[in-house]
């Protein structure tokens, strides 16, 4: 089949949940020695950051060690931020850096997101039930938040980490690629790979026929 | 189209990346497939969970830990004589 594409959306048909329009002002002041700006900014992100090096490593003094070590090389380095990107998109791919150094330290043979992966095969939905409008409103809050973390935590960390920073974080194709030395294609066939998986995943939770 | 095809574009098409004639021959398939509907609005719902999904607070003591770190760093710095 021929793909005939139009120029492809940054996005998900959701709007951004992360930035805030006074992104900008608050990272140019942080620039200007406003350390009560930096710290509007890390408060409005530590949520965020630690919860994305959380689900990269899997570990959770390894993602708090990456939250700090993020925040504090943003800092470091904040003359060096020109402003071409989003500052929540620099300070996530600062982030990703540190998180897969830690995770290549922890199983250095285990860990190489840049390897061929078979990404064809297994793409073919097995279980077609459906979920109903909002099968996520059956659980709790806390309830719906353990059984997303158990299902990403299942998910191989080459398309984990690619659906963490596309859908997750709202990189877009191209910014996920170069942060994490992916082409464009491969990036895209991980990501459809890892959203069937998911929704096979959340099947269970989620199917009409057992919960409603 | 067919229901391969269906998946092959499922992601263009939830991003709503793909031209019109594509998009419409997809949506003539999915009015006549269940399954297929099922799968694309499953696998919306999924992203659409995630995406949306809020992290958990942090436990206070990382907090705590991180806003040390934090003030230690900045200190050292303004301590730092300007180059």
């Amino acid at each position: 089949m021929s793909s005939s594409k139009v120029n492809p959306q940054p996005r998900t048909p959701l709007p951004s949940t992360v930035v805030k329009d006074d992104e900008g002002s608050l990272v140019a002041a942080a620039k200007g020695g406003d350390i009560t700006a930096f710290e509007t900014l890390v408060g409005r992100y530590e949520r965020k950051i630690f919860r994305l090096a959380q689900n990269i490593t899997q570990n959770k003094e390894d993602a708090e060690d990456v939250m700090q070590e993020a925040f504090l090389k943003s800092y470091q380095h904040l003359d060096e931020f020109q402003g071409n990107s989003r500052f929540y998109t620099w300070l996530v791919r600062i982030a990703v850096n540190q998180a897969l150094m830690k995770l290549r330290k922890r199983r250095p043979n285990q860990i190489s997101l840049d390897e061929d992966v078979d990404t064809g095969e297994d793409t073919i939905p097995r279980e077609v039930e459906d979920w109903g409008p909002s099968p996520e409103d059956r659980y709790e809050q806390s309830e719906l938040g353990d059984i997303l973390n158990t299902t990403i935590a299942e998910l191989e960390p080459p398309f984990r980490i690619v659906f963490q920073l596309r859908d997750i974080e709202e990189l877009s194709t191209e910014e996920t690629a170069e942060a994490l030395g992916l082409s464009i294609p491969a990036v895209k066939s991980r990501l459809l790979r890892a959203r069937l998986k998911l929704r096979q995943k959340l099947n269970k939770y989620f199917k009409r026929s057992e919960n409603s | 189209m067919n229901c391969k095809n269906i998946i092959k574009e499922l992601s263009n098409y939830l991003e709503d990346a793909l031209d019109q004639p594509l998009k419409s021959s997809i949506e003539h398939h999915l009015e006549g497939c269940e399954d297929c509907r099922i799968v694309v609005d499953t696998t919306k719902h999924t992203v659409q969970i995630f995406c949306n999904s809020e992290p958990a607070p942090l436990p206070e003591e990382t907090r705590a830990r991180l806003r040390d770190a934090l003030f230690k760093h900045l200190s050292h710095i303004r301590s730092q004589p300007k180059a």
